[in-house]
């Protein structure tokens, strides 16, 4: 069977080859996992359990259910003060993770260059490619604490691009970026007419200052596609909802390659998405807390083994320095000797390389009994 | 949240941790962790500590019950001269004040249900301004303190994800 030379072109995931590892070994404690250790809150699940039970199974609108899209653009409206019509500039989709493929298929054409700021979460490379569009990395590193800038848009040939995807608080290294480091991208953008991508699927666990969206910033708004979900915040991973908010033009376009593939989003996880703008807020607080002790307790882990590790302020992952220069050796000999799973950084991308994601969304009894091999594993 | 605030809900959480690790989850030293825990113990806001066991795993499964008592009051006696009076025995291990169609809730643990009744027709009903005594044994436990029973659930997510 003929495979598409796209897809050829895009390797396995890195992860992909852990998780295979850690699948053989028994007694592993894994700082692999992207997902929270919660369960969705209760709430969340019951209105999920009464839709089943009054046998709401049907397809929604492509768009999303009407309830969810306002209540998402009321959420909007009150935490960024930014103002999306429900009905025009809305999108639900499954997970954040298909608002943002769509994106990549509705805006990207063969051979379009797209900026993406790494290391990042390990799907935008391929989505680009999938998409026909050639991804251009633009690395960061831990002396700009991993934040995004304008230098480095412009040194590593973002002003041709069409578009520029980020993700801050982000995923693998826990920065984020203030209103006031955003503005020089935002001009960037505006500058390069670049349309932005930017995906704030972690803006709720933002442990220091308040996240800022950069759609926020003066003429951005209506360049920018801002996706997020319900996966990280509330837990709700398995549930696989998340929606993209734009211009009526962006959110259009989208829509119909949504429409064609995924048509709607699972009706089931809508209703519980409601519920838990409605009512879960204080689960998030909760979490959030949770998250930080452990984010301390990690950092200061990290710290008193001499490792050195970058002061994560969003995400549930801190990103320290690999103690081998050989990361994926150093990942691979750690699982094997102690039974503790983390990813070598470098399959984020550029940036990434000599670094370790940890994540610390799990229990703290596992994070404790996990640093504690990584520290005897060091002696 | 401030620290104290945070203590006691770490502590809630789980009061074996130790200082280090608490001071390492609050950001801060061990000996402010030291000084605070020992200051909401003198102010006895911290109690004790005690274990939440699932007695199902192990050999020695107690008799509770949940014991309703009714009261009557007079000019002399009021409810925490009742409760003065039931609060010494070892066999109960919470007496509550609530409201509804009861005054006192207790719950009694023993080794045996004849422990427990005979504690119960002996010791509480006895007491002259108690009127009426309604005892709940205690099937199964479900839920203590927070703490789900049962097998649990398997953590079926990625080793590794996205």
């Amino acid at each position: 069977m003929k495979i598409s030379e796209r897809v050829e072109r895009v390797p396995p995931s890195g992860i992909r080859r852990f998780f295979e590892l850690t699948e053989e070994l028994d007694d592993v404690i894994s700082l692999g996992v992207g997902e929270p250790d919660f369960t969705a809150p209760w709430s969340a699940r019951e209105a999920a359990i009464d839709s089943l039970e009054r046998g709401r199974t049907s397809y929604t609108a492509n768009r999303g259910m009407a309830a969810l899209r306002e209540a998402i653009a009321e959420r909007s409206r009150e935490r960024y003060d930014l103002d999306y019509d429900p009905d025009e500039e809305v999108l639900v989709t499954a997970g954040a993770s298909e608002a943002i493929d769509v994106a990549f298929r509705a805006f990207v054409d063969p051979g379009d260059r797209v900026a993406i700021a790494q290391p990042s979460y390990v799907s935008y490379v391929p989505g680009v490619t999938f998409a026909g569009g050639e991804p251009v990395p633009i690395p960061t590193g831990e002396a700009d604490d991993f934040e995004l800038t304008a230098e480095a848009l412009r040194e590593h040939g973002a002003a041709d691009a069409e578009a520029l995807v980020f993700c801050y608080p982000n995923n693998p290294t826990g920065a984020t970026m203030s209103k006031q480091d955003l503005e020089p991208i935002a001009a960037f953008a505006r500058e390069h007419d670049l349309t932005v991508l930017a995906d704030e699927i972690y803006a709720d666990l933002t442990y220091e200052g308040d996240h800022t969206s950069i759609a926020t910033l003066p003429g951005m708004r209506e360049r920018t596609v801002v996706f997020n979900g319900f996966s990280k915040a509330y837990a709700m991973t398995g549930l696989r909802l998340g929606y993209a908010l734009a211009p009526p033009e962006a959110i259009t376009a989208m829509n119909r390659v949504h429409q064609y593939s995924m048509l709607s989003a699972p009706t089931t996880a809508q209703h519980a998405a409601i519920d838990a703008l409605d009512n879960c807020d204080d689960a998030v607080v909760e979490m959030r807390s949770q998250y930080d002790r452990r984010r301390r307790f990690v950092l200061s882990r990290f710290d008193e083994m001499g490792i050195d590790c970058f002061t994560a302020k969003g995400a549930f992952y801190v990103f320290p320095e690999s103690p081998w220069e050989d990361a994926e050796a150093f990942a691979e000999a750690l699982l094997d000797a102690e039974g503790v799973a983390v990813v070598p950084g470098d399959v984020f991308g550029a940036g990434g390389e000599g670094h370790l994601r940890v994540s610390y969304a799990t229990g703290m009894n596992e994070l404790r009994e996990a640093m504690d091999r990584i520290e005897r594993f060091l002696d | 949240m401030d620290i104290r605030a945070e203590l006691l809900s770490l502590l809630r959480e789980n009061a074996r941790y130790t200082t280090v690790d608490l001071a390492r989850m609050l950001g801060t030293d061990e000996s402010e962790v030291t000084e605070q825990i020992e200051a909401l113990e003198a102010e006895g806001v911290l109690k004790g500590y005690q274990a939440v066991v699932d007695w199902r795993r192990t050999d020695e499964e107690p008799v509770r019950a949940l014991v309703e008592c009714n009261v009557t009051l007079d000019r002399e006696t009021g409810y925490d001269d009742i409760a003065a009076r039931l609060v010494g025995f070892p066999e109960i291990q919470s007496l509550r004040l609530v409201s509804g169609e009861y005054d006192f809730s207790l719950t009694v643990e023993a080794d045996s249900m004849g422990e427990v009744s005979r504690f119960v027709s002996e010791k509480v009903a006895p007491v002259p301004e108690i009127t009426q005594t309604v005892t709940h044994y205690l099937m199964e436990s479900y839920k203590e303190r927070g703490f789900e029973f049962g097998d649990g659930h398997d953590d079926d997510r990625l080793s590794v994800s996205p």
